[in-house]
């Protein structure tokens, strides 16, 4: 295949050229195998290995944002003082946000997103596939950066994930390990985002139009432009946290016409976007998941794209309804409620899509299809929740209350994490060419779907008790529910140690050899290449007949 | 660019393993450790920063140094051409997002939080009574008196300035498509010069600024923005020409073809881009 591609190369070529200029392909003539050793991994440019990469980390993030909520829930197990100083604790819940949303959650869906797309969407690897590697080496550095603040002077970051000022710029160094991390992690995720949409854009197999293609490209498509357009807001807003911190601006503070409320605005002008930045790469991996174990092409595929697209345009204005409590004028509560209740709409245009796609089908529940009726189910009620706290009026109540706490967490642990754990059942045996244990994986879903409620159900009543989140102590009557939740929170940690003990036998030879296409209904692109799938894929496009050959099956072809 | 049915190479040109991103990444760490432990007094920092900033420097010539000799090599057929424009064009977007928090922080200060701090609340009787909330002079306890920076002196001279150099670049790719190389080069290099000329003024203003006139990072919410919008921006006409110094170095090395040059197509469209980022930042900083 080397000498093969190589011969083929340069008459391709069309690029820049100069006179007497011999090519020289020397450079890269180890990019058709991997390179042994460390080397493989710290000088990647194959897509599959870096994609194993982000897995790899956002697991190891998960597990250290984990234990950080272990420690939370332990402290919150019964009122008193047992474990923290009330300092400690703020840093735990600070860092606990920041590693799960910056280190978990979205590097989990980068992840997928390089291993998956070239192969769904028949390319030969990332636009840039360099450029790739950056993108995920800058994240250990930022994971170091507040990993090793928790041991500065002055402790970590304590002001919440979202940074308020003057908290922040009061906190001591902490808190620039912290800004300092975001910068990377932004920088990684701007590059990460643009090599998504290149790709998308410019590398589908012929015959694969933007309306024929995965609803998962969809999804990330859609999803790295969100990320592009905001993670330089957050760079801009830590920017000038950081300027107001050490020379000497006001941008935050009244005493110099500044307005601490302005980097509210500015955060959530980000920070409501990247809900959905972690929410639509779920909604794709779950339109993923359903036609294929309901073994139904997916209903409304059209309106499908549609609600992600307009979820991406409505994701823009409704970061208002995150500062309902600051004291805005009754327009822009108006405002800002109704758009967020309009959000509603294309929500449940997709949640409803997903039932008429189950509706009748011939359905079988392997551990991804668990994980993905899971997720509808869960996520749902995380929307419900939603919807009530978009009601400003009860938002003034509930703010910053346990109730928000749950709200979030059905979104993204039952929402984000459960897709993810969907996503990474559907594809282990695309990943390492071997079935994962069906019984420890039906274990994995149920144990953590009754772990995850004990847990997270009654922070709403705690909530609507009015028991305020980063607390380190309560009243006595809130004991009971802290208790449950509590015993629920070390229940979910330990189940995920199942996960991870599948996954490595499953790597080790799991149950058995995976066919290419292990799953019966899956007709999408990636199901066309072996299990495992080579270290090079679609090195030449699939050629039409195949793509549309695919895309009948998926409902998405009627010519 | 065709969206709807993308575009086809035989092969798609995936570069070889290589080094220079964990190299970057290493520079990064040690620029943002060095950094955070100098602004907080911790001694090494300085020196971690200067050092992580000496790497940072390396990667990119070594990184775009591959770069230019894939290009050079024929490595880049088409589909990859059409990869580098989009990926270029999602760049300048998240530039524009990146100045566009700023930007945001300017119009709500003078739009919202300057007048609700001075006009419809009495909280300032409270601080700080002799507060006027009249912009530019928006004044608190901590800040001493300054003088705001006139858009009709320097300010307006570095206008002329970046709007010439966007004309001289344009005439300089006329040349380069038609296939007068003199005219490029001639171009390239007027355009390097103005934007060290553009620099230059800029550097002549903040010294006055800060020597004469008071005004600072710290003279309120005013030069907070304002040092903030134009300093930013002076990064990047920085960044600019140094990226149009090393295309004028190619095309006196003979590299770009008329048909193919997007390196220099890309560093025309970011110093475009930086123009038209002056624009609005002359009327909304400076003018208005």
């Amino acid at each position: 295949m080397n000498a093969a591609t190589k011969a083929l190369h340069p008459g391709e070529s069309v690029g820049e050229q100069v006179h007497g200029h011999t090519h020289d392909h020397a450079h890269d003539d180890a990019h058709h195998g991997a390179q042994e050793g460390w080397r493989r991994w710290v000088y990647a440019t194959n897509h599959k290995d870096i994609g194993t990469l982000y897995l790899w980390f956002s697991f190891a993030m998960f597990l250290v944002g984990g234990v950080m909520a272990l420690g939370i829930r332990a402290e919150l197990f019964q009122p008193g003082l047992q474990f923290w100083q009330p300092e400690f604790f703020n840093q735990l819940t600070t860092l606990h946000g920041v590693i799960m949303v910056f280190g978990a959650i979205m590097p989990a869906f980068t992840g997928l997103a390089n291993w998956m797309l070239p192969l769904m969407i028949g390319a030969p690897d990332m636009a840039f596939a360099r450029m790739n590697n950056w993108s995920f080496w800058l994240l250990p550095p930022a994971a170091a950066l507040l990993l090793i603040s928790l041991f500065v002077p002055g402790g970590a970051a304590a002001g919440g994930w979202t940074l308020y000022p003057p908290l922040s710029i009061q906190a001591g160094m902490g808190m620039d390990f912290a800004i300092f991390a975001i910068h990377l992690l932004g920088i990684s995720s701007i590059m990460g985002s643009i090599n998504i949409v290149t790709t998308i854009l410019n590398m589908r197999a012929p015959g694969m139009t933007l309306l024929k293609m995965p609803m998962f490209a969809w999804t990330m498509l859609v999803t790295a432009y969100l990320l592009i357009a905001v993670a330089p807001v957050l760079a801009g807003a830590v920017t000038m946290l950081l300027t107001d911190r050490h020379f000497g601006t006001h941008f935050f503070k009244a005493a110099g016409g500044g307005d601490p409320i302005l980097f509210q605005h500015i955060f959530w002008i980000f920070g409501h976007p990247e809900v959905y930045i972690m929410a639509l790469p779920a909604f794709g991996v779950v339109s993923q998941i359903l036609p294929t174990f309901a073994r139904k092409p997916l209903f409304g595929y059209v309106s499908m794209v549609y609600a992600v697209c307009a979820i991406g345009i409505l994701s823009f204005m409704v970061w208002g309804h995150h500062m309902f409590a600051v004291g805005f004028p009754a327009t822009a509560q108006l405002f800002f409620m109704f758009m967020t209740m309009l959000i509603a709409v294309p929500t449940g245009v997709k949640v409803f899509n997903w039932i008429a796609t189950m509706w009748q089908g011939e359905m079988t529940f392997e551990t991804p299809m668990l994980f993905a009726i899971g997720f509808l189910c869960l996520f749902t009620i995380g929307g419900f929740s939603g919807l009530v706290l978009a009601l400003a009026p009860v938002d003034i109540a509930l703010h910053a209350t346990y109730y928000v706490v749950g709200h979030f967490h059905y979104v993204l642990v039952a929402g984000a994490l459960f897709s993810l754990f969907g996503a990474a059942y559907y594809w282990l045996p695309k990943w390492t060419g071997y079935m994962y244990s069906e019984f420890w994986g039906k274990v994995h879903f149920w144990w953590s779907m009754i772990a995850f409620n004990i847990t997270f159900f009654p922070m709403h009543f705690l909530g609507l008790a009015g028991m305020p989140r980063r607390i380190p102590d309560y009243p006595l009557q809130f004991t009971t529910f802290n208790s449950m939740a509590s015993v629920g929170a070390f229940l979910f940690g330990t189940a995920q140690i199942l996960f991870l003990i599948n996954v490595i036998r499953t790597i080790r030879g799991g149950v058995g050899p995976a066919p290419a296409r292990p799953w019966d209904g899956g007709h999408t692109l990636e199901w066309e290449v072996a299990s495992p799938a080579p270290h090079h894929t679609w090195e030449t496009p699939p050629d039409e007949a195949t793509v549309v050959a695919g895309l009948r099956l998926q409902g998405l072809e009627h010519s | 660019m065709n969206v709807e049915n993308g575009v086809h190479d035989a092969h798609y040109f995936v570069p070889a393993p290589s080094r220079w991103p964990i190299v970057g990444s290493i520079a990064l760490f040690c620029m943002a450790m060095g950094a955070a432990f100098a602004m907080n007094s911790v001694g090494a920092g300085k020196w971690l920063l200067i050092a992580g900033f000496a790497i940072l420097l390396w990667m990119i010539v070594g990184w775009f140094g591959d770069v230019i000799k894939e290009a050079q090599a024929g490595d880049y057929g088409l589909q990859v051409d059409h990869s580098l424009r989009w990926g270029m064009s999602w760049f300048i977007f998240s530039e524009v997002m990146f100045f566009a928090a700023f930007f945001g922080a300017l119009f709500y200060t003078r739009v919202i939080s300057v007048p609700e701090i001075g006009y419809f609340s009495d909280t300032h009787d409270l601080l700080w009574s002799s507060f006027q909330a009249v912009w530019p002079a928006a004044t608190g306890p901590k800040v001493d008196a300054y003088t705001a920076m006139e858009a009709f002196g320097l300010p307006a001279i570095n206008t002329a300035i970046l709007l010439t150099s966007g004309a001289t670049l344009t005439w300089a790719h006329w040349g380069l498509v038609e296939g007068r190389r003199g005219q490029l080069k001639l171009g390239l290099a007027i355009t390097v010069l103005l934007g060290c000329l553009f620099l230059t003024f800029q550097a002549i203003e903040y010294h006055h600024a800060w020597t004469e006139m008071g005004l600072n990072l710290g003279s309120g919410a005013y030069g907070a923005t304002f040092f903030m919008l134009t300093g930013f921006h002076g990064m990047h006409v920085l960044v600019g020409t140094i990226m149009l110094s090393t295309m004028l170095g190619r095309a006196l090395k003979g590299h770009f073809t008329k048909e193919h040059h997007f390196g220099f197509e890309a560093a025309a469209w970011y110093w475009h881009f930086v123009d038209v980022v002056w624009l609005i930042l002359f009327v909304f900083v400076y003018w208005l």
